[in-house]
């Protein structure tokens, strides 16, 4: 009733009107969009240039820092070598991968090839609880339960906190990240495909492993990189099962160290300004350095995809 | 007339939704929370303050969290018997606490170390120390290592890996595991300093965990572990080491023969005037030194007779 | 024949993976709420916490999470929505709107501890906020706010185009018809997604650390001035969040019941992460029943 209202109203009033409304609109929503962007800048301008002060304002070589295994920043002489947290990250986050791609990808195949519908029905909501669960949770749970079992194994001869502990615990919680991307990429896959391979009298598995998989390489392979990603920023819950040594990972059951779990434990400890508290921001900026990567890679496989 | 109400509940609506959930709980919490006021009103029967010190104002203090909950406690005492005063107690960590009130956002920083140990010298020299505590820590091993003394010698050894097996040092034969601190902790520093006698790095194998608790636990259950804590933690589920043949008692310490001890401080920049002032003078009382820094585990800094300077030089 | 068994074996091992699966979940909740429920009584959920003694419970840090939880969502909705209804309605398909794509995807992709360290650079240290709520607020605020845009443009998008068409025939202005044809519509999927954006807002800790701080003063439950220093919802004041004490109590902690403290938080946080996303679904089946009724009548 109200539209025709406004219809009825002289035209040249209602323009106006509408010329006003609608620059509030485009006022408000241009300013969300420009505070977006003043945020990134800000973010990645004070990280910069706090994490790169360690090395123009303190002197300490880039290659040291990352390329060093040695990390003494109390010592004397101080040292900086930050490979062993870098080193950690990665192979921390690379294992978790490892765990959680296959298991994943099987969960987003049960759920549109083997039991479409009903899996689906299954599966979701297990895997919304899963990404809902806090990560100090994750975390705690690993305390309490993952590094006692992992110790009882190994017949007490280690303390169960470690790489494995770690990737153990990452990976449960990137699981619903790549398990989301790769259903996603299932369900786009036109019908026909699967149709036209089945008529060819080839198998589930075999449709499933030569048409459907290749075809989706790169929306898979995006979904693990996303959670290698995910891994990688993950801070408290690998901070409390990691063991939290300042060494490259030697085996699965040795302490080791991540980017986040290094700035985690020693940020509030440094005094700002001192060069053991700028080398945690220079961590920090390495941490935002490999977000761009990752999206970088994500994009290219996106390129690839649409080919 | 209607887009506009439309929009405006849009935005609320969510906001409405969380505000009922919260106002729930803040009732909850209000009917609940009549305990830390309960605690409040009591204290000032069993203070004595003098009447005439009539003193306001907000107080922050921000640092170590292992000085915190005494600090909390005491500060609790403090705004019961001064009503005007508000003390508020943020953890935050040591390094934290001194730049902090070297900035001047913070009246008073809390530390586990001298301020020399973590600030460019002349930012120092504008702090003024209160030691309102002492630490003291003992080497602490697994039950089954058969250990009960450890040399310096021995720790230093172990500690840098030299010695990876209890065998060496008389104990039975087991791997030497090492629980050790975040390299930029409080509690570490003391360690290495009085009881190492200099810096170690960490050894392959060895763990860094910051929670006292956590590092009693896995001491207590993983066999062959070391590792170190505050007297407040010492209870029979691990075994306390004596140091060069001297027990980790409180009357060592204080004596000065047990060495591995090192302040609680409170520094202000420049030296304190009005709230700061009152609190940290109450905070020196026997009152407090006597009663709540003895129950949280601390030596009480009038007791010793023994002190030191920032470079840990004994001052008789 | 070889082809058979193959596909049987990968079926069998697709089937297990997605039980165990289903079984890591069961027994993931299955142990924190066998595990914390029995710590939890009106006492935990009360009273406040202890710093070195035994008994101590999680009352204001469940006020904290809830309270924090609000001044975000306050921060981020108008914004989101904002940004959201740009990407929707205002963007043109060009270089500038792929950049902005490009934003919104770096920001969610931030972890959670670099957010959290940039307010303690900016709002904590810079702007003098101290370890505050602000702060707090502030920090989840951007790390929450990727996901509201995405979640409004994609609530925008799902609109049918007649509906748009049909206002744009009404001679109605564009923002009109955002305002008064497409949001109504778009409001289900609006608040689902607001709520289980709230969901991971509720249990966030590592951007916390270092904004809304590790500590509460001791509050006064009965003072609701937010300029007092002990008022719960002065925003200027420390606060430890729920998930932030579990982090606290395990890893710096010095109370001896550590282990069955974080046990009942970690139930209590789950059992909240539950009821949102049941009252997500619930309310976004509630409204769109509503909206479709409405329409029926008319």
């Amino acid at each position: 009733m109200e539209n025709t209202k406004v219809v009825a109203e002289p035209k040249k009033r209602s323009f106006a009107k509408h010329h006003r409304e609608d620059m509030i609109g485009k006022i408000y929503t241009n300013l969300c969009v420009l505070l977006l962007i003043v945020v990134i800048v800000s973010i990645v301008y004070f990280v910069a240039s706090k994490g790169l002060s360690t090395f123009f304002k303190d002197g300490v070589s880039p290659i040291e820092f990352l390329f060093g295994t040695h990390w003494s920043p109390d010592g004397s002489p101080a040292s900086f070598g930050a490979l062993p947290f870098i080193g950690g990250s990665f192979v921390v986050s690379m294992l978790a991968a490892l765990i959680a791609g296959p298991l994943s990808i099987c969960a987003a195949l049960f759920m549109t090839e083997i039991v479409p519908g009903k899996g689906k029905r299954i599966l979701q909501p297990v895997i919304e609880l899963l990404s809902g669960i806090p990560s100090v949770v994750y975390g705690f749970i690993g305390l309490t339960v993952l590094v006692p079992f992992i110790s009882a194994l190994t017949g007490g001869n280690s303390l169960g906190y470690g790489v494995g502990a770690g990737a153990l615990v990452l990976s449960v919680m990137i699981l619903p990240t790549i398990t989301s991307i790769a259903a996603d990429a299932l369900a786009s896959l036109p019908r026909g495909m699967r149709e036209a391979s089945y008529a060819l009298g080839a198998t589930r598995w075999q449709t499933i492993y030569r048409v459907v998989l290749p075809t989706l390489a790169p929306s898979l392979w995006t979904g693990v990189i996303l959670g290698i990603a995910r891994a990688f920023g993950e801070a408290l819950a690998v901070q409390m099962v990691i063991g939290n040594a300042p060494f490259l990972p030697t085996s699965l059951l040795t302490s080791a160290s991540t980017l986040t779990s290094v700035i985690t434990l020693n940020m509030t400890n440094t005094s700002t300004g001192s060069v053991q508290n700028n080398v945690l921001w220079s961590m920090a900026l390495m941490l935002l350095f490999m977000t761009f990567v990752f999206i970088i890679i994500v994009r290219l496989l996106q390129r690839r995809n649409k080919l | 007339m209607k887009s506009k109400k439309t929009l405006f509940g849009a935005l609320t609506l969510s906001a409405m939704l969380a505000l009922t959930a919260c106002g729930n709980n803040g009732s909850t919490t209000a009917s609940g929370s009549t305990e830390p006021a309960a605690t409040g009103t009591t204290t000032p029967a069993a203070t004595e303050q003098p009447a005439d010190a009539k003193v306001s104002g907000e107080i922050l203090a921000v640092g170590s969290t292992a000085l915190q909950p005494l600090v909390d406690q005491v500060g609790q005492k403090f705004m019961g018997d001064n009503g005007d005063v508000t003390v508020q107690v943020q953890g935050g960590g040591s390094g934290t606490g001194l730049t902090q009130v070297s900035e001047g956002a913070a009246n008073i920083g809390n530390s586990d170390v001298f301020a020399e140990e973590k600030l460019d010298a002349d930012k120092a020299k504008e702090l003024v120390d209160h030691q309102v505590a002492v630490v003291a820590m003992a080497s602490v091993v697994n039950k089954d290592t058969g250990v009960t003394n450890l040399t310096k010698q021995q720790l230093v050894d172990i500690f840098k890996g030299k010695i990876t097996n209890w065998k060496d040092v008389g104990g039975a034969d087991q791997k030497i595991t090492i629980v050790n601190r975040p390299s930029s902790s409080g509690t570490r520093a003391t360690f290495e300093k009085f009881a190492l006698g200099e810096k170690v790095e960490n050894v392959a194998g060895s763990i860094e965990q910051d929670s006292s608790g956590t590092v009693k636990q896995i001491v207590a259950d993983t066999k062959g572990a070391i590792g170190y804590l505050a007297f407040s933690y010492l209870d029979d589920t691990v075994t306390a080491l004596s140091y060069d043949g001297v027990e980790p008692t409180e009357a060592n310490v204080q004596d000065g023969k047990y060495p591995i001890w090192a302040y609680e401080h409170m520094y202000t920049k420049g030296e304190p005037d009005g709230a700061t002032k009152a609190f940290l003078d109450y905070f020196m009382s026997e009152e407090v030194q006597q009663a709540d820094v003895t129950e949280l585990g601390y030596i009480p800094v009038s007791s010793m007779k023994v002190k030191r300077d920032a470079e840990g030089k004994v001052i008789q | 024949m070889k082809a058979r068994t193959a596909d049987k074996l990968a079926t069998g091992v697709i089937i297990f993976f997605a039980i165990l699966i289903v079984a890591i979940l069961g027994g993931l909740l299955g142990f924190i709420l066998i595990r914390g429920i029995s710590h939890i009584d009106w006492h935990f959920l009360t009273s406040p916490s202890q710093n070195f003694k035994a008994g101590g419970g999680i009352g204001p840090q469940l006020f904290n999470s809830l309270f924090l939880l609000v001044l975000t969502m306050i921060i981020t909705v108008p914004l989101g929505l904002g940004g959201g209804i740009y990407m929707a309605e205002y963007a043109k398909d060009n270089k500038l709107t792929g950049f902005i794509r490009l934003v919104v995807e770096v920001l969610s992709s931030f972890p959670s501890i670099v957010v959290g360290l940039f307010g303690l650079l900016l709002f904590v240290n810079t702007f003098g906020f101290g370890y505050s709520l602000l702060s707090g607020a502030i920090a989840l605020a951007i790390f929450n706010l990727p996901l509201m845009v995405r979640i409004t443009e994609q609530a925008f998008r799902a609109v049918p185009r007649e509906q748009k068409e049909a206002g744009l025939a009404l001679g109605l202005s564009k923002w009109k018809i955002i305002t008064s044809i497409l949001l109504p519509v778009a409001l289900p999927s609006l608040i689902t997604g607001t709520i289980l954006a709230a969901g991971r807002v509720f249990g966030e800790a590592a951007a916390l650390l270092f904004t809304s701080g590790m500590t509460t003063p001791p509050l006064n439950f009965s003072d609701w001035n937010p300029f007092h220093a002990r008022s719960p919802i002065n925003p200027m004041r420390s606060a430890e969040t729920l998930a932030v004490h579990i982090w606290k109590v395990n890893s710096e902690g010095r109370i001896p019941d550590a282990k069955d403290v974080s046990a009942g938080a970690s139930a209590v946080l789950v059992i909240m992460v539950l009821l949102f996303n049941l009252v997500a679904r619930w309310f976004g089946r509630f409204v769109y029943r509503k909206i479709t009724a409405s329409k029926q009548v008319n």
